[in-house]
């Protein structure tokens, strides 16, 4: 074991590279539009009121959990700000990779003086998580393949005798066992309830059993446009903000299902084991960053709907399309007559356990 | 199998032909999915099947907006520059040890050299899954994870046995007299190795060097998991885009390295050839 | 040299030396010795570099795989106090684990390794990780003892005997709860038992991996069976020519083989638009060729040919064409001088390549990743799952070392079979 000590520290003394440039920051996204969305609402900005300091945008985003526990086992944590989705940042905040943080002394509270934690609301699920946007999964389906009365009810998904062919849906659990119990006759209150009983997992996989020859499944947000642009399927599941890219900006011939749409909430959390003027910096960042006009900024490059409450009036009209975004936003009233909440306890506790049954389900 | 004689039978006569109509269409399955990409590359739409236009050979069914996205587009940029940042400097730390080690395994009195030699080939042996699994949990600890020395030594590690087959390769018909001879003329070991042995095992160094750099140049598995988005190579870019969204442009930069593949293979083949002519082994 | 030596002084009786007075012998021993450190001084920095590079990384793995003191690195004096307790008896731990466990609890906090410790043993008992998390946020208002009930009030997780139980089984510093969640096992008050049916998935998946490689082994072999004969019976001008068609695909970028499938099988792709366009099929009808087992064998039989080609070529090129002339001059006919004479000859090139090809192909990841769909992955795929997605690193490590076991027994076999040194390469 010594020896092993030795041999290691000799190898990290002459080839670990030192950290980045003092003046660099790392913020870990997602990459394309998000990535840019950011860019144009958040990092030029800050960076024009702060010439010290170079924003280095990192796609990593998808893999950022393990990375950051590598990295914390490493001892060298290269990244400043990381962008997760809510579970995500849940899972961070369980493994100690992020800083918990004070949301009305460290973040920005509403023009009006609201504090920062009734701006954001309920939205704030973990204590490590700074809410940027709201965003939902939901369906998009072919305007020209789906007849005369386009699917309006989320139990159309699942039913191929109304609309036949192939469908999209993700490769995990999450939101698909939910809509097969929705489907299935449970009721939406209750869907966590039936969940958290082996039968209850069983009787949704049943449920998705009914469509499973006819699905395509994903694993990145871009297939399901692809998919439906190519005609390879009829109906799909994906984020809301890539339907609104594939009908607004593609103009391709696709409609949008908003019935039983998931809530989900992604924004920025920071790694734990970071010097201290690294972090301050950091929040520093966030706190620019989840501002409210800076919230409102955002969606004018993506559908994508602002997580503070203060937000919402001041959301304006796309960049470059030049038409209202409020209409396209998941939160808007005529978008969210039925929603669907996300329960992050329920997938932190029992996402592993679900998911082996899933896959197991879906290998056979 | 040369050539038929006249007094085959009519089965002998079709079987010959039908063997030939099979192997040509194996060979078919070979290169097709290969040669296809190339016309495909230089499709204007962003599709990936060929178009009525590009069927009926029509100059505006072609064009070079694939190749125009790889060389402007600064995510393929970074790439190129990754990979060719990585690539040599794997293949020149792998081609150093493994030439050394090869020497040394081809003396005649090697204590555990089948040990030796089963733990050196092994990056070759071991799935790439569990070489990048392993690498990733014990990069991490000693803070090699995600940096660009990470990335250069895990490839080194996966291109040494490449050099070490190769070079081996051209020392067992290496004739030991040649170098008795130099010592007998009065040369010392460090010049009779630079005088005689190197030039003849040089094809070996240069193709095993070449296999090093192809490892390090198409690897991906490792580079996903011990890189960062800093060490972002060429295929793991090709990767992502695969993944998430096929675009057309990955045609463009299948090509591209299928024309570098054909430039490594012929230089490969006259190595071949140079190594056989200088032992004697071909008249050509 | 030293092979005279022993020649030598096996016929003459007399000690021979050397023209400075050594024993012939001892100098010869000497020279050995000299030449047995050589040839290790110049392996040695490449066997250091693996070592580190290749091997720990391996050995780390191994280790990580049954490593497990997470349980009593956060909560040491629970884990002592829980000796005494009998998960059988039926009943919960009595006070004195409970005043173990606040005070753990509340250094777990201050240092917040509670999360950490839930989110692992989640993976054996769902439901532990919101246990710890919820109690790590009140465990600072716990009043005076007893704590039993107040624990209990916090998370009534506390009150369960199976959450004892799972905290008690895996307190122990070395687990074999990975192997066992590997094999589609878990512990149980039975002792080993199987994990129910639905969630078993992990022998089935190794299963489909061997399947799926045994088949496309098999593809290779009856592809490669044909050119290899075709290129070693050639004439060495044609062969050579026909060399570079095998040798192409091999040095072609693995990824830009696989992005040449997904456009060529997709179904929007080249063959549905050639098959339609032939009317072979209808436009509704196009074939799946992707995204399924038909993907992945197809494109991995592609990837893996060459290597069946080459080893069965270097094997049929030193067959003699006079032992089939001969058969064939003593009357066998061309199917019989084949398959008696001829085909003998080239199993071990059979053996070769079958293994090469199956080794390579067990441990594939990006090919499957890519075209297999769900019905076409591997095991690798879940590794690699485990280790980026769901976090379980001791399970993905399990699963690895598990693939490894399986592959280093082909990689025995084909070093008695063939030997590492006659590898060849092009």
């Amino acid at each position: 074991m010594k020896l092993k000590t030795l041999m290691l520290s000799v190898a990290v003394g002459a080839l670990a590279t030192s950290a980045a440039v003092a003046e660099d920051m790392t913020i870990v996204s997602w990459g394309g539009a998000y990535s840019a969305s950011q860019d144009a609402a958040y990092h030029q900005p800050y960076m024009a009121n702060n010439a010290g300091v170079n924003i280095i945008n990192d796609e990593s985003a998808a893999e950022a959990i393990a990375k950051l526990r590598a990295m914390k086992e490493a001892g060298n944590v290269t990244w400043d700000v990381v962008d997760a989705v809510a579970a995500d940042a849940l899972r961070a905040c369980d493994e100690g990779l992020a800083i918990e943080l004070d949301a009305d002394t460290q973040l920005a509270p509403a023009p009006d003086g609201t504090p920062a934690s009734e701006d954001f609301g309920d939205l704030l699920v973990s204590p490590c998580f700074i809410p940027q946007i709201v965003y939902s999964t939901t369906f998009g389906y072919r305007t020209d393949k789906v007849g005369a009365t386009p699917p309006d009810d989320i139990c159309d998904v699942f039913d191929l005798a109304a609309y036949p062919g192939k469908r999209a849906l993700e490769k995990r659990p999450i939101n698909n066992v939910e809509w097969a119990l929705l489907c299935d006759g449970v009721a939406k209150e209750d869907v966590y309830k039936v969940l958290g009983t082996p039968e209850g997992v069983d009787q949704a996989l049943a449920k998705l059993g009914t469509i499973k020859d006819s699905v395509v499944w994903w694993a990145s947000g871009s297939e399901t446009p692809q998919l439906l642009a190519d005609g390879e399927v009829v109906i799909g599941s994906t984020y809301n903000g890539r339907l609104f890219a594939l009908i607004e900006e593609q103009k391709q011939p696709v409609g949008m299902l908003w019935d039983a749409q998931v809530f989900d909430l992604d924004g920025w959390i920071i790694p734990t084991g970071l010097s201290p003027e690294r972090e301050a910096r950091a929040l520093d960042y966030v706190k620019f960053a989840t501002g409210t006009q800076q919230l409102a900024d955002q969606a004018k490059y993506i559908s994508y709907g602002p997580a503070r409450a203060s937000s919402a009036p001041l959301v304006g009209k796309h960049a470059t399309l030049g038409i209202e975004m409020a209409p396209h936003m998941p939160t808007d009233p005529n978008n969210a007559k039925n929603t669907f909440l996300y329960n992050y306890e329920f997938w932190a506790d029992n996402r592993d356990d679900i998911d082996a049954k899933f896959q197991a389900w879906l290998a056979k | 199998m040369s050539g038929l004689p006249p007094y085959a039978s009519p089965v002998q006569r079709s079987w010959y032909y039908g063997f030939r109509i099979i192997c040509a269409l194996i060979f078919f399955f070979l290169i097709f999915p290969i040669i296809v990409i190339i016309p495909l590359s230089f499709n204007s739409l962003p599709f990936f099947t060929f178009t009525k236009e590009m069927l009926a050979f029509d100059p505006a069914g072609y064009s070079l907006k694939n190749y125009e996205d790889f060389f402007t587009n600064s995510d393929w940029n970074n790439a190129v520059y990754n990979s060719f940042r990585i690539a040599p400097v794997a293949t020149l730390l792998a081609t150093g040890f493994g030439t050394l080690a090869a020497i040394g395994l081809s003396q005649s009195h090697v204590p555990f050299r089948g040990t030796i030699m089963a733990i050196l080939i092994s990056p070759m042996i071991v799935p790439l899954i569990i070489s990048a699994a392993g690498m990733y949990f014990f990069y991490s600890r000693i803070g090699l994870q995600g940096t660009y020395w990470g990335v250069v030594l895990s490839h080194a590690a996966l291109g040494t046995p490449f050099v070490i087959i190769t070079v081996t390769a051209t020392l067992v018909s290496f004739d030991k007299s040649l170098t008795r001879a130099a010592a007998n003329l009065g040369a010392d070991p460090v010049r009779t190795f630079f005088k005689v042995q190197m030039p003849l095992i040089m094809p070996g160094v240069v193709s095993g060097a070449l296999f090093a750099f192809i490892t390090s140049f198409d690897e991906v598995v490792v580079v996903l998991f011990v890189g960062s988005s800093g060490q972002k190579t060429l295929p793991w870019q090709m990767f992502t885009g695969l993944r998430e969204q096929i675009s057309p442009t990955i045609l463009s930069v299948a090509t591209l390295m299928v024309a570098f593949s054909i430039v490594l293979l012929t230089t490969l083949e006259l190595l071949r050839r140079r190594s056989e002519r200088l032992r004697g082994l071909s008249p050509g | 040299m030293t092979d005279i030596a022993a020649s030598e002084t096996g016929t003459t009786s007399e000690v021979l030396t050397t023209r400075d007075g050594v024993p012939l012998k001892r100098s010869l021993a000497r020279a050995l010795r000299r030449e047995k450190m050589r040839a290790l001084m110049l392996i040695a920095p490449l066997l250091l570099f693996i070592l580190l590079a290749f091997v720990a990384p391996i050995a780390d793995m191994l280790f990580r795989s049954v490593e497990n003191n997470i349980v009593q690195n956060t909560l040491p004096n629970t884990v002592v106090a829980l000796r005494d307790w009998n998960p059988n008896s039926g009943e919960i731990p009595g006070e004195p684990v409970f005043e173990a466990l606040a005070g753990d609890l509340k250094i777990a906090v201050s240092q917040k390794t509670h999360t950490r410790l839930g989110s692992r043993l989640n993976y054996e008992q769902p439901g532990i990780a919101s246990m710890f998390r919820k109690s790590g946020r009140k465990v600072k208002n716990l009043e005076e003892p007893p704590y039993r009930e107040q624990f209990i009030e916090i998370h009534e997780g506390w009150g369960t005997v199976e959450n004892w139980a799972t905290i008690k089984q895996f307190s122990s510093k070395y687990t074999d709860g990975y192997f066992l969640s590997a094999i589609d096992r878990e512990r149980t008050e039975q002792g080993i038992a199987e994990k129910p049916e639905k969630e078993q998935i992990y022998l089935f998946l190794f299963g489909r991996t061997f399947f799926l490689s045994v088949t496309i082994t098999i593809s290779c072999i009856l592809l490669g069976y044909p050119i290899a004969f075709l290129l070693a019976n050639l004439p060495l001008r044609s062969s050579n020519l026909l060399m570079i068609m095998v040798l192409l695909p091999f040095w072609t970028s693995l990824l830009v083989r696989t992005s040449a499938w997904k456009v060529l099988l997709q179904q929007q792709g080249v063959i549905n638009d050639f098959l339609v366009w032939t009317g072979l099929v209808t436009d509704a009808g196009r074939l799946v060729m992707i995204n399924n087992q038909t993907g992945t064998i197809i494109a991995m039989t592609h990837i893996l040919l060459p290597f069946m080609i080459l080893p069965l070529y270097s094997v049929m090129k030193t067959i003699s064409p006079t032992y089939v002339r001969a058969a064939k001059s003593l009357g066998a006919n061309d199917w019989t001088a084949f398959w008696k004479v001829y085909f003998p000859n080239t199993i071990p090139g059979i053996g070769a390549g079958s293994i090469l090809c199956f080794i390579l192909s067990i441990g594939f990841y990006i090919t499957p990743e890519l075209v297999g769909g769900t019905s076409g992955i591997f095991i690798s795929n879940r590794i690699a799952y485990h280790i980026s997605s769901s976090l379980n690193w001791g399970l993905g490590a399990a699963l690895g070392v598990i693939l490894l076991a399986i592959v280093m027994l082909f990689y025995w076999m084909y070093d008695k079979i063939v030997g590492i040194d006659n590898v060849k390469l092009g």
